[in-house]
């Protein structure tokens, strides 16, 4: 069981950060299901209810449940690996309250207000009589409270990372390091045998986190800068004098929230992934990283690839230039695949180089991770083609065989690895009850991501649409429901791991990771826990 | 030519050996880093060699599936020649309040011929596809106001299809379809229909 009082504030911070997560996580898991059910033709909702839960469901996946897991985990390891202090603790604790918080905000805003504008929110739907100013004002006020909370864990990490409090270090070489630039100048000396290469300042995973959090900050300029700007048309409407919508173009708006929202996709996650890869590689098999250098040097690469992805959510817009659509649409894009097949290909040697080697549940959740990229990534890039986009854009494909294998799977077991190995740091060496249920939450999740993947995969394929429902039409049934059989099995994978962490560091730890309980409680909380 | 049924199809069974191939790859991988090493492992100029080839083939196969689309998936000319294309008919069709506003009530092209769609939306960003009678897609688009929305395409197969917004516009946007709006017909056919239509509109 977990003795509260043991562990440090750092560790707190991070165990906060992912009960949350997790809660967060079978909202969304549960939300996606209800979705689901009604694509399958049960009805259960009338549609302005079926796509606020849509609306809802990202934003509660992505912010509510990665981001919190991604930012708890990046607290806890940024000091470690650096054997520093972090800036500010009451900071941290302030992230993971502003990001709940938000998250619960907009989530009101459909669950109360219907808002349902979709993460996309293109732009003049938002701002239109098809959602009243108490929905938009709620799901801006909520999404702004979010991107405060991106914006002060980007703030406190970048100062933990350059503050100077342990020991005074130069700054330049510091940044330098921290881009991963000195990778470049190693492999400059070694292809010239010029000078000898220096063993670089900052760790490998600190420069992956580093440079996926220039992208994070940059996401929330754009998000929260958006959120404002529908603050103040719903400020407007609201004492009714409604702003016109006609001064901000369509296609640029486009560009501009697709420039940022891609940021998430195919900035961060892709380079903080990469990191994460690398430091469970090397934890994994106790071997430095092949290719190191290489390494450091594809994630100041990525930032030029990751800021001009973008145009490959316009292919389909037939006003954007040709040149934009080939250059950043097809070429950069394809790119992608370049940068993950090289993180790829180095943490699997790097493992290898160990073997044999135990297969722990880390090293399982790190494989199923690396799957799941292998099969998501490659997917968007088919649809990144002019020729391709032309007949999956919208559809499935989009959302099944690409995002929901790449987040649920990808990312999803990607940090499920990470969970797993920080368990024990985190818990002070509190060992998982049952490893029997470990390994079901693996398979289960792995079968049932990939297969409700697959199928969506297939359903778009054949012709249906993502965001949209059809009422009284069964041609897409037999897909949707090998994709609910999937996703059921991703719900009792969430089930079995939920009932192994909170059984093995027991309900009263649970909630002291929170608030104190008081001492006579504990007596009445162990014997109903022991009953 | 080639269909976009053809291209959906032949991606089905690459895309179901792709999926095998890596569950495979990575299920072998899995299984071999536990089993004893014959010997100790060594970075070598061959393994070197063997991850810059890899990056090599991620370059090739990156690169190389636009090059195959653009050469091979006619429509990907059409596109990006559009505005040079001459187009055997020519449509104007605008969406406004979640209602499609066809200049016909059917769209009759006559087979072989290649047409022009331009769509205006004058409020919200919609999306304009076609789709058969099994749903599966033959093209889309997205309209969005204030921008030129048009796209070249050439029919050369007698079938009905369906007009559906494909792009989210709102809960009330998805019942923005007219189903068999669409009507590529034979030469013959294509005569009876438009004297058809044009007898209707008269009256």
């Amino acid at each position: 069981m977990l003795q509260v009082n043991n562990i440090n504030p750092l560790q707190r911070v991070a165990l906060r950060f992912a009960v949350v997560s997790l809660l967060f996580y079978g909202l969304c898991i549960l939300e996606g299901m209800l979705m689901r059910a009604h694509q399958i033709k049960f009805d259960l909702f009338e549609a302005d209810h079926y796509f606020a839960i849509m609306g809802a469901h990202p934003i509660v996946g992505i912010f509510g449940s990665s981001f919190m897991l991604v930012f708890g985990a990046f607290y806890f390891l940024v000091p470690t690996l650096m054997k520093k202090t972090i800036y500010s603790q009451r900071l941290a604790e302030l992230t993971w309250i502003l990001m709940t918080i938000g998250v619960g905000i907009v989530w009101l805003s459909g669950f109360a207000f219907r808002y349902a504008a979709l993460y996309t929110n293109y732009w003049p739907l938002p701002v239109s009589k098809e959602f009243s100013p108490f929905a938009l004002g709620t799901f801006a006020i909520g999404n702004i409270i979010i991107m405060a909370g991106v914006f002060i864990f980007c703030y406190n990490l970048f100062a933990t990372i350059f503050h100077q409090r342990d020991e005074k270090n130069p700054m330049g070489p510091m940044l330098i390091s921290a881009l991963g630039i000195d990778g470049f100048i190693n492999l400059y000396r070694r292809l010239t045998r010029k000078g000898t290469e220096k063993e670089p300042i900052m760790p490998l995973p600190i420069v992956a986190i580093f440079r996926g959090s220039i992208d994070t900050v940059l996401d929330a300029v754009v998000l929260g800068g958006m959120s404002v700007i529908f603050l103040i048309h719903a400020v407007y409407s609201f004492i009714g004098t409604p702003l016109g919508y006609h001064w901000f173009d369509a296609l640029l708006y486009k560009n501009i929230y697709w420039w940022g929202l891609d940021l998430i996709a195919d900035g961060l996650v892709l380079i903080y992934i990469a990191g994460t890869w690398y430091l469970l590689a090397t934890i994994i098999s106790g071997k430095p990283l092949f290719m190191q250098n290489i390494a450091r040097a594809a994630l100041i690469v990525e930032l030029v690839v990751s800021w001009n992805v973008w145009g490959h959510h316009l292919l389909s817009d037939q006003s954007q230039p040709n040149l934009m659509k080939i250059v950043s649409g097809e070429m950069v894009t394809a790119f992608e695949l370049v940068t993950m097949g090289i993180a790829v290909f180095i943490t699997l040697f790097t493992i290898w180089q160990a073997r044999p080697i135990k297969m722990t549940p880390p090293l399982k959740f790190l494989l199923g991770g690396i799957l799941g990229f292998s099969l998501g990534v490659p997917a968007g890039i088919i649809q990144a083609d002019l020729g391709m986009n032309r007949i999956l854009h919208n559809t499935q494909w989009v959302i099944g065989a690409h995002a929901h294998m790449q987040l649920l799977v990808g990312l999803g077991m990607t940090l499920y690895a990470a969970l797993y190995t920080l368990f024990p740091m985190l818990t002070n060496d509190v060992k998982l009850k049952s490893n029997r249920l470990t390994n079901f939450h693996f398979w289960a999740h792995l079968i049932g991501g990939i297969g409700m993947s697959v199928a969506m995969g297939f359903a778009g394929m054949d012709g249906m649409l993502r965001r949209t429902i059809y009422p009284g039409d069964t041609t897409f049934q037999p897909q949707m429901i090998a994709a609910a059989f999937f996703g059921s099995l991703m719900i009792l994978a969430y089930l079995a791991m939920m009932y192994n962490i909170i059984s093995s560091i027991g309900i009263r730890g649970l909630i002291e990771i929170f608030i104190r309980l008081p001492k006579k409680l504990k007596g009445a909380a162990e014997t109903a826990i022991q009953v | 030519m080639i269909d976009s049924s053809n291209v959906l199809s032949l991606m089905k069974v690459v895309y179901a050996i792709y999926v095998t191939i890596v569950i495979t790859l990575i299920g072998r991988f899995g299984i071999g880093i536990t089993r004893q090493k014959k010997e100790a492992a060594k970075i070598g100029p061959f393994q070197k060699w063997v991850f810059y080839g890899w990056i090599g083939l991620l370059v090739f196969t990156g690169v190389g599936i636009h090059i195959l689309t653009f050469n091979k998936i006619p429509w990907v000319k059409w596109d990006l020649n559009r505005h040079k294309l001459r187009a055997d008919q020519e449509f104007n069709i605008a969406i406004s309040d979640y209602k499609f506003q066809l200049p016909e009530k059917k769209l009759v092209i006559k087979e072989g011929q290649t047409v022009r769609f331009n769509l205006e939306s004058m409020d919200y960003t919609y999306g304009f596809g076609l789709f058969r009678k099994d749903g599966s897609l033959v093209f889309q688009m997205q309209v969005v106001p204030g921008s030129k929305n048009d796209l070249v395409w050439k029919f050369d197969r007698s079938d009905n299809y369906t007009i559906r917004s494909t792009e989210y516009s709102g809960p009330k946007g998805g019942n923005l379809f007219v189903k068999n709006a669409v009507v590529i017909a034979s030469e013959g056919v294509f005569a009876q229909l438009k004297n058809r239509l044009e007898t209707k509109s008269e009256i």
